[in-house]
């Protein structure tokens, strides 16, 4: 309670000025459209009409929440003949829903379980790659030397640029799919990876690693018995960070494929100036961020509890 | 030199087994640092012959090189000059073939493994058996009197206790020698009594030679049988006392005159460093 008090204040205070923003924000449209029919439209009615309209600039946070049911396991996103013939509000007709959901093409589930795939590969790849190249650099004098200005200047070159050549080069090379948005993804994710892990392995003091000497420790040993174990903190660190960064990645990397995903949903419903599905979309990438976070999160505390890091 | 031998002699069998022969040897040992400021004479000129069974203390100001020298026996330092012998092999193959257990001033205990677990660390390093592991560290934290928390994590410890575990972790290999670099130096005055104290009665049941740098008179006094002076600009050793007190040292020791004289003598011999650099 002492914790979400102070969480839900501040959601509610967003929320509250969030609705203040709708009503200037798509006033112009509804005056324009009153001015049109030749029509007076009182400050109520337009405040009203502002929280309702189809396609508003910015849509009110009830719209989206209504979108986002609807582009889940709404109507809009599991088809009509599911929509008469199961209900949402029992246990079983939602099941049936949510699972029909993950198959349709109009549902956030479907393109989220997309997302979600070629995250998760791409954060396995970055993460791996990260854990590889830090090793490299904290063994290796012309790695420490040359890797790290390298793995600087990769993470400065916008992906959004880089995000359409990747995917260009690996087609042409008859690879497709999965795996383009999956390097995509490493490639944003390795880098929060390698700079925590070559400080964690760096971690141990002189001290530790002069006793490791007094007992003729291998460099195998020193490795996995001290500087793998202090780093963990460090790798968790980074873990959080690459793993919302991987998500990030993918969703740019879905963009020029058009293979399904959060990003292909963002970007159709701003072809079509459909600014709810936009919103919806966002808010599905949000929540997915937030639970891969989480999920991070939960098992660094089991892991460095277990370690007897307590933080 | 005789005052040596009827100390030692009141000590147990175990400690007199080969007693007075030379484990460590140094002849004109010489070290040199070089830094951006210029070559820094750490160790110069070091005659100094450590018999089986000897506790030895190595007190000086900062920058003496008693440390340095603590190390050097170690092979954790390399000497410039002279030669250093630790039983009768380099530093390094003495080191390699586990010659020593040394305990650093921190406990150095891995946040992450049990008090057992850390005991355990050399010997899992060294290739022992897991069987003859948890009998080693059994034995060695009996030893320690830290039977019991085995399964406890450092934290869960006082830093008299864990520093306690990180010598039975020292001991756990049967190393012939313990060197010990100002390992209760963090500690408070009552706790570091009582473990100089344990630390004596350790010594007489294992027999083992130690090597012990502090920066305590009453310390190195209370110890030793054998008290290493050294000064600093350069490091060198200034005077070599042999201590007359007997192996049986109950606290109250330290008020008698004869442990006063020592310390009095070691005081003298601290100055007379100073006053020559």
């Amino acid at each position: 309670m002492s914790r979400s008090l102070p969480v839900l204040t501040v959601t509610a205070v967003l929320i509250a000025l969030w609705y203040l923003a709708v009503i200037p924000m798509n006033a112009t449209w509804e005056y324009d459209q009153a001015r049109r029919a030749g029509t007076e439209l009182p400050f109520t009615e337009m405040v009203a009409r502002t929280m309702a309209q189809e396609r508003p600039v910015l849509p009110a946070p009830h719209q989206v929440v209504i979108g986002l049911y609807q582009q889940t396991v709404g109507c809009d996103a599991v088809g009509r003949r599911m929509c008469r013939e199961t209900t949402p509000l029992t246990v079983q007709g939602f099941g049936q829903r949510v699972v029909a959901a993950f198959t349709s093409n109009r549902s956030l589930v479907y393109h989220a379980g997309v997302t979600l795939s070629a995250t998760m590969l791409g954060f396995l790849i970055g993460t791996g790659g990260g854990i590889l190249l830090a090793i490299g650099i904290v063994y290796n004098r012309a790695m420490d030397a040359s890797v790290m200005p390298w793995a600087i200047a990769s993470q400065t070159i916008p992906i959004i640029a880089l995000a359409p050549m990747i995917i260009v080069v690996l087609n042409s090379v008859g690879i497709s799919g999965l795996v383009p948005k999956a390097i995509i993804a490493a490639y944003l994710s390795f880098f929060p990876v390698v700079v925590g892990m070559v400080k964690g392995l760096r971690s141990p003091d002189a001290m530790q690693m002069d006793q490791m000497k007094t007992w003729s420790a291998t460099g195998a040993q020193v490795f996995a018995r001290l500087r793998l174990p202090m780093s963990m903190p460090y790798l968790f660190a980074s873990l959080k960070v690459g793993i919302a960064a991987a998500l990030v990645g993918t969703i740019v990397g879905e963009l020029p494929v058009q293979e399904g995903g959060l990003g292909v949903r963002l970007l159709s419903g701003s072809y079509y100036g459909q600014t709810i599905q936009i919103w919806a979309a966002l808010f599905a990438a949000a929540i997915l961020a937030a639970g891969l976070v989480g999920i991070v999160g939960l098992i660094e505390r089991r892991v460095l509890a277990r370690m007897g890091m307590k933080r | 030199m005789s005052d040596t031998a009827a100390a030692l002699a009141e000590t147990p069998a175990a400690a007199r087994a080969g007693e007075g022969q030379p484990v460590i040897e140094a002849r004109g040992l010489n070290l040199t640092f070089h830094t951006n400021d210029g070559p820094v004479h750490a160790l110069k000129d070091v005659d100094l012959t450590i018999g089986k069974g000897e506790f030895v203390s190595f007190i000086g100001p900062s920058g003496c090189g008693k440390t340095t020298l603590l190390r050097a026996i170690a092979d954790l330092e390399h000497p410039t000059g002279g030669s250093l012998t630790v039983n009768g092999m380099s530093p390094e193959a003495a080191r390699k073939a586990r010659a020593y257990g040394y305990v650093f001033q921190a406990a150095g205990l891995y946040p992450w493994r049990t008090i057992e677990g850390n005991v355990r660390l050399p010997l899992q390093i060294m290739g022992y058996s897991r069987a003859e592991q948890a009998e080693r560290a059994r034995k060695v934290l009996e030893l320690v009197e830290l039977s019991g928390f085995e399964r406890k994590f450092p934290w869960q410890l006082s830093g008299g206790m864990q520093q306690r575990a990180s010598i039975a972790r020292a001991l756990a290999f049967d190393a012939d020698i313990l060197l010990m670099d100002e390992p209760f130096g963090a500690l408070d005055e009552i706790v570091r009594d009582r473990l100089n104290e344990e630390l004596l009665k350790l010594w007489a049941r294992t027999g083992k030679t130690i090597g012990f740098v502090t920066h305590s008179i009453p310390e190195a006094v209370y110890l030793s049988t054998k008290i290493v002076v050294m000064s600093p600009r350069p490091g060198r050793i200034t005077d070599v006392i042999d201590s007359t007190l007997p192996a049986e040292r109950p606290l109250e020791i330290r008020d008698t005159p004869e442990f006063i004289a020592i310390a009095h003598r070691v005081r003298e011999g601290l100055r007379a460093g100073y006053e020559d650099s």
